[in-house]
C-alpha cells in the first residue's frame, strides 16, 4: 500500500545532509512549513543552499536558519523583514541573490516541469539582465532566465491524503505548489489528514506524484506579520 | 470638488484620490504598497475594478474586521485582507503568468525615482540594506498600463522627478503617467508633459521642484478630486 504519511517532523527531514539544496514554500509568513523548518533546525545541517521568496523575520521561519549558520547562499525576491540578514551580507556571511519575484516562480515552475530555460520581459534593460542572453522575438527583447530545482522542497498544504494529493488554503498556497514539482524529494507539512476519496478529485492543487512524504502537524503559530484591519467587530 | 476643501485633505490622499480617477469598469488592477494601497478607498461611484494581489488573489477585499484577521489571507504587502464574493486564489506562477501575460489593465505603483523617459527606480538605495524587487520588475514590464503615484519630492525636498534615473532601474522605458500631489504629468515620446497642477500652486513652482524640463502644453487643467 502507497502511504507517504510520516509520523513525525524529525523523520521526515531525518536524511537532509549538509550542502543540500532546499526549496521552501511561503511567501512572507503565510503558508511557510513551520514545523520542518523546527525539525530541520534542531537536526542542524550546515552549508544549505535556500531558494525562498522571503527570508522569514528575526525568530520565525528562514530566520531560525539564518541565525543558526546552516545558509551558505539564498536565492529570493525581496528579503527585506530581516535585519540579521543585512549584517550576514554585508560580512560576506551569506551569498544572496535577489531574483524578480514571477521570475523567481517562473524558474521553479519551469524546473518542476522539464523547461531548461525561458525568455521573460522582466528585468531588461536593468542590474538582472547583466550577464544574461537577450533575444528579441516581434521587436520587444526578452532575457533568459535558466530553471531551478532542489534536492528537497519543504512545503506547507492545508489538507492532503497518504497518496500526497494536497490542497492548500487562501493566499497560503504560494510558491508551494511549484516547489512541490521542482525537488527530487518533497516533503509536506499539512493541518488534516484525511481518507484518499474525501479530497474532490477535481479541486486538488498538487496531485500525489508530486510528493513524497506527508507530515500531520497539531500546532501551529502562523504569524502574522501586518495585522491590518478596518475597525471593531 | 472646491480647492478649499482640498487643502485639508493629507497630500498622500490627494494623490491617491487623483490616481483612482484613472481606473475604469472591468479593470483588473494591481496596487503596490504605501500610496497605491489608498487608491482602493477611492474607486469612483459606479465603477467595479477588480484588485489583484501577486501573492495569489483575485478580489482583494478590504482589511477584515477586528477579530476576523486571517493569517492565511494577505495580500503583498503583507497585511491581512477579506475575501469578496468572486474571490480566487491561485499559485504565484499562475499570478506572474496573469501579470507577464498582460492581463493586467493597470499597475500603480510608488517610486524612489522617474525619469523623462518613463524610466522607473524603486527598489535599490546603495548604502542602504538590499531589500529585493519583490513582483515590482514583472509587474512594470507587462502591465498594460502604468502609473507611478508618488510624492512629487523627497522628504528631504530632492527632486523625484529628473532628466536620468540616478538609482538602479525597476524598469526600463516603462511608466505612462506620474500622479503627485502638485502634477499630474504624461510621459510622452518629447518628453514629460505637464497635463494638470493642483489648485495654489504655479507652473513655476512645480518647474523648480522637478529636475527636467517639463513641455507645458496649454491650457493647463487644475487637478479636481
Amino acid at each position: 500500500m502507497m502511504d507517504k504519511v510520516f509520523d513525525s517532523f524529525e523523520s521526515a527531514v531525518a536524511d537532509i545532509t549538509d550542502g543540500s539544496t532546499l526549496m521552501l514554500g511561503g511567501f512572507g509568513l503565510c503558508g511557510i512549513p513551520e514545523n520542518l523548518i523546527a525539525a530541520l533546525v534542531k537536526k542542524n545541517p550546515r552549508h544549505l543552499k535556500t531558494i525562498s521568496n522571503n527570508m522569514g523575520i528575526d525568530g520565525f521561519g528562514l530566520g531560525l536558519m539564518l541565525e543558526k549558520g546552516m545558509i551558505d547562499s539564498h536565492i529570493g525576491s525581496y528579503v527585506g523583514e530581516n535585519k540579521l540578514l543585512e549584517e550576514m551580507v554585508l560580512s560576506g556571511r551569506i551569498n544572496l541573490n535577489l531574483v524578480p519575484q514571477g521570475t523567481l516562480a517562473e524558474r521553479i515552475r519551469a524546473g518542476g516541469a522539464g523547461i531548461p530555460a525561458f525568455f521573460t520581459p522582466t528585468g531588461v534593460g536593468t542590474v538582472v539582465a547583466e550577464g544574461k542572453e537577450v533575444r528579441e522575438f516581434d521587436g520587444k527583447s526578452y532575457l533568459m532566465e535558466l530553471a531551478l530545482t532542489a534536492d528537497y522542497a519543504l512545503i506547507k498544504a492545508w489538507r492532503g491524503d497518504r497518496l500526497g494529493n494536497l490542497v492548500y488554503r487562501k493566499t497560503a498556497r504560494n510558491f508551494n505548489p511549484m516547489m512541490a514539482t521542482a525537488a527530487s524529494c518533497t516533503i509536506a507539512e499539512i493541518e488534516e489528514l484525511v481518507q484518499p476519496g474525501v479530497l474532490d478529485p477535481d479541486e486538488i492543487i498538487t496531485p500525489g506524484v508530486y510528493v513524497d512524504r506527508i507530515v500531520l502537524g497539531t500546532v501551529f503559530s502562523k504569524r502574522i506579520e501586518r495585522r491590518t484591519n478596518r475597525g471593531e467587530n | 470638488m472646491a480647492e478649499f476643501s482640498q487643502s485639508r485633505v493629507d497630500p498622500r490622499e490627494r494623490i491617491a484620490r487623483r490616481a483612482a480617477q484613472e481606473l475604469r469598469d472591468g479593470f483588473y488592477v494591481n496596487l503596490g504598497i504605501g500610496i497605491p494601497t489608498m487608491v482602493a478607498n477611492f474607486v469612483p461611484e459606479g465603477i467595479e475594478v477588480i484588485l489583484q494581489s501577486e501573492n495569489g488573489m483575485l478580489g482583494v477585499g478590504p482589511y477584515p474586521l477586528k477579530g476576523e484577521e486571517d493569517p492565511d489571507l494577505i495580500n503583498a504587502g503583507k497585511e491581512t485582507v477579506s475575501e469578496l464574493p468572486g474571490t480566487s486564489y491561485f499559485s504565484s506562477a499562475d499570478s506572474f503568468a496573469m501579470i507577464r501575460g498582460g492581463h493586467i489593465h493597470l499597475s500603480i505603483l510608488g517610486a524612489l525615482e522617474v525619469d523623462r523617459h518613463g524610466n522607473l527606480a524603486n527598489w535599490k538605495v546603495p548604502g542602504k540594506m538590499v531589500k529585493g524587487m519583490g513582483g515590482a520588475m514583472d509587474l512594470v514590464a507587462s502591465a498594460r498600463r502604468v502609473i507611478v503615484a508618488m510624492e512629487h519630492n523627497t522628504k528631504s525636498g530632492a527632486p523625484k522627478i529628473l532628466d536620468a534615473c540616478t538609482l538602479p532601474l525597476t524598469g526600463s522605458g516603462v511608466v505612462k503617467m506620474i500622479i503627485t500631489e502638485l502634477a499630474v504629468i504624461q510621459v510622452t515620446a518629447e518628453g514629460l508633459e505637464l497635463e494638470e497642477i493642483a489648485p495654489r500652486t504655479s507652473l513655476e513652482e512645480i518647474q523648480r521642484l522637478t529636475a527636467t524640463r517639463l513641455i507645458v502644453r496649454e491650457p493647463i487643467r487644475r487637478i479636481a478630486i
